[in-house]
Order: structure tokens, then C-alpha cells, then sequence
């Protein structure tokens, strides 16, 4: 019993610790892959090749005055980053790193991932309200319709992989690609799957909560410090929360190719950085979506395709599994 | 330990309920009712409903709140604290509750002879989790009320919509 205790709080310990410095050094691997996209050099002062930069402006952003206008509501203004970082780190949880490296597993672990990521929304809605401020008012709002669209179809796009699994459980969903991945047997569910979870982490062509050049950083305009930080390692955090569930449903998860025998972790992370680069890649190339084209694309394009998939999926099953 | 976590939701819940309708500020008393569906969850948790506890958490903490928070938020709340909060209505209240622990308290004394209750239960041993036996009994023994759920749900739905639109039709 005690034994299992320090087993998972280690576990814990250690997913947690790597995760908070992996978010740091995502903030280097944008500026740098963004800076090289626009034949720029990007970081290059604070250390080889701008290496120390996330160090330096961790350090600046908590040495920073912390300030809370006089206007806005103090407790919530205060719970609302801890409300957007709490469930970004909580859905590892139940993530699948290797075949015997997770921290725990559960019947609903796919569903429970959903549900808590879909909470990371009420920080967003808490800080916009708080700040008493309209642009971030603006933001919470844009965001609560935004989420809460694209969950729906973050979630019908995971049900056609899921007819193929027959299960939640994050394990017997990768054990069941040990043959094939199912991206190639669903690569419609994917497509869906990839432009919601663009959406879901408020990436470029979906970060309408945030828009700089029309609403001033939306609702995190009247943050500052540590707060301000809190918003963007939630965002990293889920950004690698979906890039894990991505893999684990659609990529075989640590599963690789027979004939080069690595451990299931490595094949993971090779994975995880291809999936980065892609988030990267893309907000370095798409403009932004307008608000009401955002909701159009949402419910009349994803939401029949994803439909669709689940109606395709559940037909050759019947017909032919 | 599991009637240690027990405790520690149910005073939870009870704590943010208290909290949540005593509260003048509209928002506050919308954060804590979240609250209280979070510990809500952690009971279904325990009671080994893994698969309603989610669902607790994904749609009524999820997706309801956040629309309702999306209305409140609409209304100007600095008037809403400065209104006056009680109305002497304490004796209804009081008789209402009454009535309702009178109710629970039947029911729950005599729960045994319902035949709802009685001689359902899930195999807990054949299957691995209560997904699965949910799913399957929701589509078998429970399809009729299912489907008249879902299209009650969806002819809700488009009323909704039909209701919405008209007012904006230009």
C-alpha cells in the first residue's frame, strides 16, 4: 500500500517535472521553428543558439510585478489560471506513454481525457470575466462558444476509431493497432479529429480568444507574472495533452516498426515531435479564421463529415468485421 | 479509506451547495455549483460508476455550466449583488424541504420493494468495466426508452432552433 503510494507519487513527480520543462522549451522550439520559417534566426542572445531564452524569461516572468486591476473580482481573477492549468495537467493522468509507463489506467480513460479537457474552458470564461475588462469579456466569450463546438466534434471524431477498438481503455486502444494504425483505417476521423484539436488548444487558425490585433490578447489582456505564464503552459500543456491522445489513438501509440527495435518511449517521442512541428508549422503558415467562418467550417463541414465517418465505420463493420 | 474520501465529497458537496445559494454574486453561485458536481462525480466514482461520473463531469460541468455561465456573464451582475437577497420566504421553504426529506426518506425506506430496483444488477466479475454493460444493456433491454429519449431530445432541439431564428428573421 505505502509502497504504491511513493511508486505513483514518483510517477507523478516524474511526468509532471518533465512535462513543466518540456512546456518551457516549447515556448524556445516555436519562436525558433517560426523564427526559421520567416528566415529569421529567432532566440539567439541568452545562451548557444538563444538555448537559456525559456530560463531567462521564466525568470523574468517571475520577477515580474504581479498586478490585479482594481476593478476586477480578486478571487475569481486569482482561481481562473489555476483553473486552466489544473485540468491541462490532469488528463496525463490517464495518458499512455509506453506499454508499462503510465501513471494509471482506467476503463473510461479516452472519455475521461475529453471531460477534463473540456474544463480548461471555465478558466478561460473566469479570467475574461474577472478582469472586468471588455476585450477580455469579448475573449471568454468567443472561447465558451468556440470549446464547447469543437468538443463535440473532437469527440464524434474519436467514436469511429473507437467502433475499431472497442474499448476506452487507452492500453487495449494501442494493443489493438499492434497490426495496422488506424490512421489508415480512418484517416477522415483523423483530419476532423486534427483541425478540432487545433481549435480545442486555441491555435492559429482557431485562436479567435485571443486575437492580438483585434482584442489585444483576449482574455488574458489584464494578466501579468506568474498568471500570465499559467495560461501559456496550460496551452503548451494541452497542446502535448492532444498530440498524446493523437498518437495513442490514430499513430499505434508506442508502438513502432518491427524491424528497428527501439523502446516503446522513444517511439513515442519521435512521434510527439512530429506532431509539435506540425502545430508549429501550421501556426506559422495559416491566417485566422473569422469568427462566423469558424463556426460555419465547425457545424456544417466537421460535423456532418465526422457523422458521416461514425455511419461509414459502423456500416463495414457490420457488413464485414 | 474509501469511507474517508466518501466523507470528505459529501461534505463537499454539502459545503458548496451552502456556499453556492447564499452567495449574491450570480457568477459565484454558478463557479461553486461546478463544485459541487466535481464532488458529485467523486461519489459516482466510489460507487463504481466510473462511466456516470465522466459523463457528470463532460456534460453538466463541461457543457451546461458553460453555457449558463455564457448567459449570466451577458447580465450586469453589479446590480444583481445590491438587490436584496431574501424574501421572506422562509416558511415556504422550510415546508418545501420538509415534504422533500419526507419523500426521500419513503422512498429510500422502501426502496427494496421496488421492482425497478430489485433483481438488476451488473455482473461485475464478467465484465472488465460498466461500459460495456451499460452500452449493452441501453441498446437492448432499455432501446425503446433510449430512442424516445434521444428523439424527445432532438425535437427539443430543433424547437429550440425554430423559436431562436424567428426573431432574427429579416
Amino acid at each position: 500500500m505505502i509502497a504504491e503510494l511513493i511508486a505513483a507519487f514518483l510517477k507523478i513527480a516524474l511526468v509532471l517535472g518533465t512535462i513543466s520543462l518540456v512546456v518551457a522549451y516549447l515556448t524556445y522550439l516555436e519562436r525558433k521553428i517560426i523564427g526559421h520559417i520567416q528566415m529569421r534566426m529567432g532566440p539567439m542572445r541568452v545562451g548557444w543558439h538563444g538555448l537559456l531564452q525559456p530560463i531567462a524569461d521564466g525568470l523574468k516572468l517571475f520577477l515580474k510585478e504581479d498586478i490585479i486591476p482594481s476593478k476586477a473580482d480578486k478571487i475569481v481573477f486569482v482561481i481562473a489560471p489555476i483553473m486552466v492549468l489544473v485540468p491541462a495537467f490532469v488528463v496525463y493522468s490517464v495518458l499512455p506513454f509506453d506499454e508499462n509507463f503510465y501513471i494509471t489506467q482506467v476503463n473510461v480513460g479516452l472519455f475521461l481525457v475529453l471531460a477534463v479537457s473540456s474544463l480548461g474552458v471555465f478558466g478561460i470564461v473566469m479570467a475574461g470575466w474577472a478582469s472586468n475588462s471588455k476585450y477580455s469579456l469579448l475573449g471568454a466569450f468567443r472561447s465558451a462558444a468556440q470549446m464547447l463546438s469543437y468538443e463535440i466534434f473532437l469527440g464524434f471524431s474519436l467514436i469511429g476509431p473507437l467502433m475499431l477498438a472497442g474499448s476506452l481503455n487507452f492500453q487495449n486502444i494501442v494493443r489493438a493497432q499492434a497490426d495496422v494504425w488506424f490512421i489508415f483505417y480512418q484517416p477522415l476521423a483523423f483530419i476532423v479529429f486534427f483541425i478540432a484539436a487545433l481549435a480545442e488548444t486555441n491555435r492559429i487558425p482557431f485562436d479567435l480568444p485571443e486575437a492580438e490585433t483585434e482584442l489585444v490578447a483576449g482574455f488574458h489582456t489584464e494578466y501579468s507574472g506568474m498568471k500570465f505564464a499559467f495560461f501559456f503552459l496550460a496551452e503548451y500543456a494541452n497542446i502535448m495533452a492532444v498530440s498524446t491522445v493523437g498518437i495513442a489513438v490514430f499513430f499505434g501509440g508506442w508502438g513502432g516498426i518491427d524491424a528497428i527495435p527501439l523502446p516503446g518511449i522513444v517511439w513515442y517521442l519521435m512521434k510527439m515531435a512530429v506532431m509539435i512541428f506540425v502545430f508549429i508549422w501550421i501556426r506559422a503558415t495559416l491566417p485566422r479564421y473569422r469568427y462566423d467562418q469558424l463556426m460555419r467550417v465547425g457545424w456544417k463541414f466537421m460535423f456532418p463529415l465526422a457523422i458521416l465517418n461514425i455511419f461509414v465505420t459502423g456500416l463495414v463493420k457490420f457488413l464485414f468485421l | 479509506m474509501e469511507l474517508l474520501f466518501f466523507y470528505m465529497f459529501s461534505a463537499g458537496i454539502i459545503g458548496a451547495s451552502l456556499l453556492m445559494v447564499t452567495r449574491a454574486n450570480v457568477i459565484h453561485a454558478a463557479l461553486l455549483l461546478v463544485l459541487t458536481f466535481f464532488f458529485m462525480s467523486g461519489i459516482f466514482i466510489l460507487a463504481g460508476a466510473e462511466f456516470l461520473a465522466v459523463v457528470q463531469v463532460l456534460l453538466y460541468a463541461g457543457g451546461i455550466m458553460v453555457l449558463y455561465l455564457f448567459s449570466i456573464m451577458l447580465m450586469n451582475v453589479e446590480v444583481s449583488v445590491r438587490l436584496r437577497q431574501y424574501h421572506r420566504q422562509s416558511f415556504f421553504a422550510v415546508a418545501a424541504s420538509l415534504i422533500l426529506i419526507f419523500e426521500v426518506w419513503t422512498v429510500l425506506g422502501r426502496g427494496g420493494s421496488y421492482p425497478a430496483f430489485k433483481g438488476f444488477s451488473w455482473q461485475l466479475g464478467a465484465t472488465p468495466g460498466n461500459v460495456e454493460a451499460l452500452g449493452s444493456v441501453l441498446y437492448t433491454k432499455y432501446l425503446f426508452p433510449f430512442e424516445v429519449a434521444s428523439i424527445l431530445l432532438l425535437a427539443a432541439m430543433i424547437g429550440a432552433i425554430v423559436l431562436a431564428k424567428r426573431t432574427i428573421d429579416r
